[in-house]
């Protein structure tokens, strides 16, 4: 048994023409939470494999090759993320970005008071498990600018600090928290909204 | 009268408080900021739902990101895997 479990891990895992197999539909899920593209994504998997490849002897087999893979996918994501911001500039963005603009008025009156104050969501414990709840916020994702959306989900999916991602993406500091706020206001309000609208139907089986 | 100015000082209205709270999510507040938002948070209500809500987008990214990371249902195109092949062929010959 033991044998056998070692072959097959120094097959899937020492073997450069495995990993793809092994591992390739895994990263390119990593990749498509983050980057909200499937070509992108596409991209992404195969910049993966193609630095490993190059680079296979610097894999020592002291942790997985599937960890050893979403290291170096993580900053081929971020390289992703970083030439899309630079190709856009920060408020150049789809028509979506429109809807953004012009900054947070639309959710404040005049004395900076709630337009339309936020409400209670649910159970966070239930809303947490909650497949439906899950579509909407990733439809309401989808609404927001790309750009804010990848910042966004970088920020949130994964443990690095903003100082570390801001780093990476070369932005500053200031910049993040102004897209992190925007997505957060943009992203709440749709999400309250669709929560709040879905069927009669779907609440009664909620409750 | 002292007293009142500096408690003045520190009140702030919703939209502030909506931008530091979200700014709560990515760095330490500073102690002006933490006495503030905890002012306001204990007497306004929407605020309050507003904090809850972003902490329940962020750990439903989180857990629903891991379950998506682990979906088998979603893989490669046959197509994306060709070309990826491809790619890793060429580059070892």
């Amino acid at each position: 048994m033991r044998s056998m479990a070692t072959t097959i891990n120094q097959n899937s895992d020492c073997n450069p023409n495995d990993w793809l197999t092994a591992h390739g539909d895994y990263l390119y899920r990593f990749a498509l939470v983050r980057l909200r593209d499937t070509h992108l994504a596409e991209d992404a998997v195969q910049e993966t494999l193609l630095a490993a490849l190059k680079n296979s002897s610097s894999f020592t087999g002291k942790s997985s090759a599937r960890t050893w893979l979403t290291g170096i996918l993580k900053h081929k994501i971020v390289d992703l993320i970083r030439h899309a911001q630079k190709e856009q500039p920060l408020y150049e963005d789809d028509p979506a970005e429109e809807m953004m603009e012009p900054g947070m008025d639309e959710f404040f009156d005049d004395a900076g008071h709630w337009a339309e104050k936020p409400s209670s969501l649910g159970d966070p414990a239930r809303l947490l498990e909650q497949q439906q709840f899950w579509h909407i916020l990733q439809n309401c994702l989808d609404r927001l600018p790309k750009k804010l959306a990848r910042l966004f989900m970088l920020r949130e999916v994964e443990e690095e600090d903003n100082e570390t991602i801001c780093k990476e993406l070369e932005i500053t500091a200031t910049n993040a928290w102004v897209m992190l706020y925007r997505s957060r206001m943009g992203l709440r309000k749709c999400v309250e909204m669709h929560w709040a609208e879905r069927g009669v139907h779907d609440k009664a089986l909620d409750s | 009268m002292i007293r009142r100015s500096i408690l003045r000082r520190l009140e702030v209205n919703c939209k502030e408080i909506s931008r530091i709270a979200s700014q709560a999510m990515d760095r330490p507040l500073t102690l002006r900021e933490r006495i503030s938002v905890w002012m306001h948070l204990g007497i306004c209500d929407p605020c309050r739902q507003f904090v809850a809500q972003l902490r329940l987008l962020r750990a439903v990214l989180k857990q629903q990101s891991r379950h998506a990371e682990n979906d088998s249902n979603v893989v490669l195109s046959n197509s994306a895997r060709e070309v990826i092949r491809e790619a890793l062929h060429q580059h070892l010959h």
